[in-house]
């Protein structure tokens, strides 16, 4: 993975000299609240329901053991020793002090890691696939891409005060696992007839309250273009996206607002200027940052193990978990699992410290020292032998690390919500909870297959309810906790936006709201049906028709009421 | 006499910013005889008229405004001006970058508005080279904020090349 040179380390350490420097101002009274506001959002740092969040990043959801263990301890002796996974790959600490925040952040300039940029108005963490390096199915390597563009975007003087957030994701194989045209630019690298190495991107794709799919505005821009083009892409967004109205700023609003094509002629128009100058990248550049993800030491070895395969014939439980959770590698003998943090009574995407450590030792014992945080909330170690697998499982499943539920209905995207988040409208994790409580058959999830469903617990849509096979969004009406109910989401390369099925429910009538839509499906499925295919096959109907069914007629009327009576909601992102 | 924040080093400063009050017009406010940044449309609407007066004079460009209105102009201008209505408003680090990298201004490029610490660094890199930081701030601390970080990764005004062309490994 990439290590920092003396320059990288550097401006971290000066970041964590000015970030205390901004703590001490604000704590003596020379810097007020609200001018330390974005300053400590672009560090990571939220003001919640309880306290302080902070957000560290994972740059493209790339860790070391040692950086792991260093959260493991930071959680310890910082936070209530817990750590929370989110979509962007990041970790959130739930409980920090105020005041010790520099020292964490202290804490991880010491292991090359920082909170720059996972909040306020500015570019994000960059997001890849969690299999990026070791994916069969991947034209090329997207971490030396993501690198260059987190050294581009760090710091970026000219777009730290945009409009509006702006997260980009990257992917560069054959299946989409960055939700990449779900990102106000998604970035997919491809190559042409020549063989030559470039980008498709996408523009103005975002969930929140307005959820829009990307639209292409460039076919094949040639990689060494891609800063430059960005530059440009920013800068039109920079100006000409609106301020008057936080519900409108991200850019796909002023995408839609002017079109695709007047939108693509003015990047043009900037980018004519810019194209071919000195923020063209180098091979040299590519070359040198890929040197950085060059494959470890593989030894040669067999497709298959004997005693992996052994094992699979005599430990049922084991094969089941291989069957969710082991996932293909490009060289032989090897294989990626997923250590699913989908443990029920779990709140999704959390892990203790000690789960951390037990990670950490199973990445240098098993798989060279590294691992990668999913989208999806989970952890992968990317290389391991197959005939390690067994012993990987038992220590994984000590830990409570070996759900067999990857891709599964319990295998949930859940925000935080409104246990701990300001921005929140209502509680997800009781849901998620609730949902797997509903769902602890696991011969039954297995029936039920590949599904997703996420839970966001407001409009901002942290938990991807959008792109959900089945997304439940928390709504609060006359203050009370309402569930709106979408299906037919998808992610990857074709991402759908969910339909709503109809009014809300209350917290309670969630589960069996599920179960009704997953009767649906198992009825109506064919064999080789999923149930986002039996969705498309037959439309919103049936479903809609069997969540309602047999519903306690005045809940409907008051959630009809409501949903006309209320106006939205009016908390803001960026507590 | 006010203080600015001009190349590195606090000085005095005579140059007022006239602001268009909701009762003047563009035609009926009256031009000080003074060193003075003018609104842009002040700008536009009378610049013979300024120009035959032989006092220093300069524009200021609100953060909706463009440069491509005073492009033709620039080597008439002493100082402008970039407003920041709220330092979270981001629009004059690109104005700025445009004036110095697009349509070559060599004359001074003044922060002005909610102008603050935190943020001259960034308005460094970014081609603007005095800062009337807000009145109630310490510019004495201020100035060690343009100092923050002592490398960049991206080609800026301050530094024409990126990092990746700039490092011997």
């Amino acid at each position: 993975m990439y290590r920092y040179d003396s320059i990288d380390q550097q401006l971290i350490n000066e970041r964590v000299a000015q970030y205390r420097g901004q703590i001490d101002r604000n704590l003596a009274g020379a810097l007020s609240d609200d001018e330390l506001r974005p300053l400590r959002l672009q560090n990571g740092l939220y003001i919640q329901r309880h306290g302080p969040m902070l957000r560290i990043a994972i740059p493209y959801g790339m860790l070391s053991a040692t950086q792991l263990r260093k959260l493991a301890e930071i959680s310890r002796r910082y936070d209530r020793s817990i750590g929370h996974f989110t979509t962007r790959q990041n970790m959130q600490l739930n409980w920090p002090k105020f005041e010790e925040t520099p020292e964490i952040l202290g804490e991880l300039a010491s292991v090359e890691m920082h909170a720059v940029q996972t909040s306020g108005n500015c570019i994000r963490n960059i997001t890849t696939d969690q299999f990026a390096g070791i994916a069969p199915d991947e034209l090329t390597d997207p971490r030396p891409y993501c690198e260059v563009l987190r050294q581009w975007s760090t710091f970026h003087p000219e777009f730290a005060y945009l409009p509006r957030k702006f997260k980009i994701a990257v992917n560069a194989a054959a299946q989409d696992r960055a939700v990449i045209r779900a990102h106000d630019v998604g970035l997919e690298i491809v190559s042409n007839a020549a063989g030559e190495i470039g980008v498709k991107v996408f523009v103005g794709g975002g969930l929140g309250r307005t959820p829009v799919i990307g639209k292409v505005i460039n076919e094949f821009l040639p990689r060494r273009h891609l800063l430059s083009y960005l530059d440009a892409v920013l800068r039109v967004y920079n100006r000409y996206g609106r301020r008057d109205n936080m519900y409108k700023a991200r850019i796909k609003i002023l995408v839609n607002a002017l079109g695709i094509d007047e939108f693509k002629r003015q990047v043009d128009a900037e980018w004519a200027h810019l194209k071919d100058g000195p923020t063209t990248l180098t091979d040299d550049e590519f070359d040198r940052v890929a040197r950085h993800f060059t494959p470890p030491a593989y030894v040669t070895l067999p497709a298959d193990d004997l005693s992996f395969a052994t094992a699979l014939k005599d430990d049922k439980a084991f094969a089941a978990w291989v069957k969710r959770c082991v996932h293909a590698h490009k060289v032989s003998g090897y294989a990626a699992i997923t250590l699913s943090l989908k443990a029920p009574g779990v709140a999704p995407g959390d892990i203790t410290d000690t789960q951390m450590e037990a990670v950490a030792d199973l990445a240098d014992r098993f798989s060279f020292g590294e691992l990668r945080v999913t989208h999806e909330q989970n952890v992968v170690l990317s290389d391991v032998r197959k005939s390690d697998l067994y012993e990987v499982w038992k220590i994984a499943r000590a830990n409570g690390l070996a759900t067999p539920n990857i891709g599964l209905l319990t295998d949930m995207i859940c925000c935080p919500g409104g246990d701990l988040c300001a921005l929140a409208n209502a509680r997800s994790v009781p849901i998620a909870d609730a949902v797997q409580k509903q769902f602890d058959d696991l011969d039954y999830l297995y029936d039920i297959g590949d599904i997703s469903l996420n839970i966001s617990g407001c409009m901002n849509s942290c938990g991807h309810h959008h792109v959900a096979n089945i997304g439940i969004l928390g709504v609060d009406k006359n203050s009370e906790e309402w569930y709106q109910i979408t299906v037919g989401g998808q992610q990857g390369n074709s991402t759908t936006i969910g339909k709503v099925i109809g009014p809300s429910f209350y917290a309670d009538e969630v589960p069996q709201v599920i179960a009704a839509l997953i009767d649906v499906y198992i009825e109506q499925r064919t064999t080789s049906e999923r149930f986002i295919d039996t969705f498309l096959r037959l439309g919103l109907a049936p479903f809609k028709q069997r969540a309602y069914a047999g519903r306690d007629k005045r809940k409907i009327a008051a959630a009809e009421s409501a949903e006309t009576e209320t106006a939205p909601l009016t908390k803001v992102a960026n507590a | 006499m006010p203080k600015i924040i001009k190349n590195g080093q606090i000085v005095d400063d005579g140059w007022q910013v006239l602001k268009l009050a909701d009762d003047q017009t563009v035609e009926s406010i009256a031009i000080p005889e003074d060193p003075v940044l003018l609104p842009l449309a002040v700008w536009l609407a009378r610049r013979e008229d300024i120009l035959s007066r032989g006092v220093p004079h300069g524009v200021w460009l609100d953060s909706s405004e463009g440069p491509e209105a005073i492009a033709g102009d620039l080597e008439q201008l002493a100082v402008i001006g970039v407003n920041f209505p709220k330092f979270t408003d981001g629009r004059s680090y690109s104005t700025a970058r445009l004036l110095r990298e697009r349509y070559g201004y060599r004359g001074e490029i003044r922060a002005i508005g909610d102008v603050l610490q935190d943020q001259l660094f960034f308005m460094k890199r970014c081609g603007i080279d005095a800062y009337a930081l807000r009145a109630d701030k310490d510019s004495n601390a201020a100035l060690a904020s343009l100092r923050d970080f002592s490398e960049t990764y991206q080609a800026a005004v301050d530094q024409p090349q990126p990092l990746f062309r700039r490092r011997t490994v």
